[in-house]
């Protein structure tokens, strides 16, 4: 089974063996993973697109195959769309402004939802203020869906971006993006997609979406952390204004004129995470070879397996109970706050999320100070829920 | 596991869930707001002082069972004190959590079932929200009175 790639699993915490419920924040990694990036600093140490010497060729060459792999992942139509960058903060940030802020004014609109991670609101409070636009949210249902109905209720020409989470990391839930992208472009705006919590869970297809811009992490994905992926229609990034300036972003500077490099280059400037690249390329090939929809659907099994136990035990109420969700499991007990429940299961080897999980507004949509959150990777068991119980019932023994 | 019976006590456990003060004082002569945002606990603190006299002092709001905890026992050890003895306990319990220097834990009395807390570094901040709040509260904004 997969659990023996995963070195980290092989551990005891507080003399328990180690059980990870914290996917969502971030995956362990493979040794597959652990060994891409490894080899990097041991053997292929160098810089890329620089020198013609074997070594940077080496790693300029494993460099651009991560961006193929990464490409054929997205199932993206060429690797100019394909900008790398440090994580979906960084991604959404250069979204807001080398494209928004160059293009919105005063009287314009940014659509989120109340369902947003903290990084798919600020860039665009930031931009907002920069340019006059608005930012409008749709609302959350006691579910925790963002119906598509209600998103088109908000949709009209002076939307000029529509930027949402395609998978809720505070709850789970997984957005009909093909949908909203429909909805988004019949008014004239361009949709971004937050994927960091779709790209580990789901298959995610731009084209079939027709998404304009989507937005992941590697970490999330068992890859490195410090590298991420911003895929944007090529017609769109070429209209950016560049994101930074410096190194590889240009073809020839001189003090009278600079003309900038092709896409993408023309929006990485600087020395990239090299090694982080080359190890999330690693991550997807080992994702892929586990097979994206075989890994969705023993997920879902266990999901449904998690759901019916936490709803099993007394007190416990889950917070997001989307039709279609992936494997988060976001909860409150009545005798206990999070931030003990979580303390208490780390003491028993469960590592579980506890706090608003960087969705403050989610939060106070449900009128909860904070969640706990179990969050599925590939490599949990029917166990290691069985193990949440069992630590959830010492929670009911001690505070009950 | 040990420390964790010695983070939650029997004492503290009662007191995360029958805290006491805990209620609005109609004329507060000083009011605190207090925030963690890592687990949203808030809490607002208000006192009556008389002087150097800490006459009242009562909390409201919604946190984890150290924090809460905390905010009770801390009414509790400072009504009828001296806002100078306040501050003295202040900084010996800030020590002991923070498992830092020679805490009088003498001086500190039952505020002592605390000490377990710095076994639990993620933990320190629940318990010392109160605190912290006491001086936002002494060092400042005198409250609005409403007549
Ligand atoms: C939905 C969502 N968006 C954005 C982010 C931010 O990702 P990162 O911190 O890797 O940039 C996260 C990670 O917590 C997330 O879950």
């Amino acid at each position: 089974m997969s659990r023996a790639d995963f070195p980290a699993l092989d551990q005891q915490v507080h003399g328990e063996p180690l059980v990870y419920l914290d996917s969502a924040a971030t995956a362990l990694k493979p040794q597959v993973v652990i060994d891409a990036v490894t080899n990097v600093y041991a053997r292929d140490c160098a810089n890329i697109h620089r020198a013609v010497h074997t070594l940077s060729q080496r790693a300029t060459k494993a460099f651009e195959v991560s961006r193929e792999k990464t490409r054929a992942f997205l199932n993206a139509g060429s690797t100019q769309e394909i900008v790398f960058t440090s994580g979906t903060t960084e991604a959404i940030n250069l979204v807001a402004q080398a494209w928004a802020r160059p293009n919105l004014r005063e009287g314009d609109r940014v659509l989120i939802s109340g369902l947003e991670h903290h990084s798919n609101i600020v860039p665009w409070q930031i931009v907002c203020r920069q340019t006059g636009a608005e930012l409008v949210v749709v609302p959350v249902t006691d579910d925790g869906e963002v119906p598509l109905e209600d998103i088109e209720a908000k949709l009209d020409e002076r939307v000029k971006l529509v930027a949402m989470n395609h998978v809720s990391n505070a709850l789970g839930t997984v957005q009909d993006a093909a949908g909203v992208a429909k909805l988004a472009h019949a008014v004239g705006a361009k949709v971004l997609f937050d994927g960091a919590q779709a790209a580990p869970h789901i298959p995610v297809d731009v084209a079939a979406i027709d998404a304009d811009f989507y937005a992941f992490s590697g970490h999330k994905l068992y890859g490195p952390t410090g590298v991420g992926v911003l895929y944007g229609k090529k017609a769109l990034l070429e209209a950016a204004e560049p994101y930074q300036g410096g190194g590889d972003m240009i073809r020839s500077v001189t003090f009278a004129k600079t003309t900038y490099a092709d896409l993408p280059a023309y929006l990485e400037a600087g020395t990239p995470n090299i090694a982080g690249v080359i190890g999330l390329g690693a991550a997807i090939d080992y994702v892929e070879a586990k097979g994206r929809a075989a890994l969705h659907e023993r997920e879902q099994e266990l999901l449904r397996y998690g759901t019916e136990a936490l709803a099993s035990i007394p007190g416990v109420r889950l917070i997001g109970t989307a039709k279609h969700k992936v494997g988060v499991l976001s909860f409150v007990m009545d005798c206990a706050h999070p931030h003990d429940i979580g303390t208490i299961v780390d003491a028993k080897g469960v590592a579980i999320r506890t706090g608003h999980h960087c969705a403050q507004p989610v939060m106070e949509r449900f009128q909860i100070p904070a969640t706990a959150r179990a969050s599925l990777g590939l490599y949990n068991t029917p166990e290691d829920l069985d193990a949440l119980v069992r630590a959830l019932g010492e929670v009911r023994r001690m505070f009950g | 596991m040990n420390e964790l019976r010695e983070l939650y006590q029997e004492y503290v456990l009662d007191h995360g869930k029958n805290p006491r003060n805990f209620r609005a004082i109609e004329h507060p002569t000083h009011v605190g707001e207090g925030y963690n945002p890592l687990c949203g606990d808030r809490i607002t603190l208000q006192l009556v002082l008389d002087g150097d006299d800490i006459r009242d002092m009562a909390f409201q709001g919604a946190g984890c069972a150290i924090s809460t905890a905390s905010a009770s026992t801390m009414t509790e050890a400072l009504i009828g004190r001296s806002v100078t003895e306040a501050r003295a306990m202040l900084e010996e319990f800030l020590q002991m959590v923070k498992g830092e220097g020679e805490p009088d834990l003498d001086a500190l009395d039952k505020l002592a079932v605390f000490s377990g807390v710095s076994e639990f570094p993620m933990r320190v901040k629940c318990a010392t929200l109160a605190w912290h709040t006491l001086t936002a509260a002494l060092e400042g904004r005198e409250a609005v009175t409403t007549e």
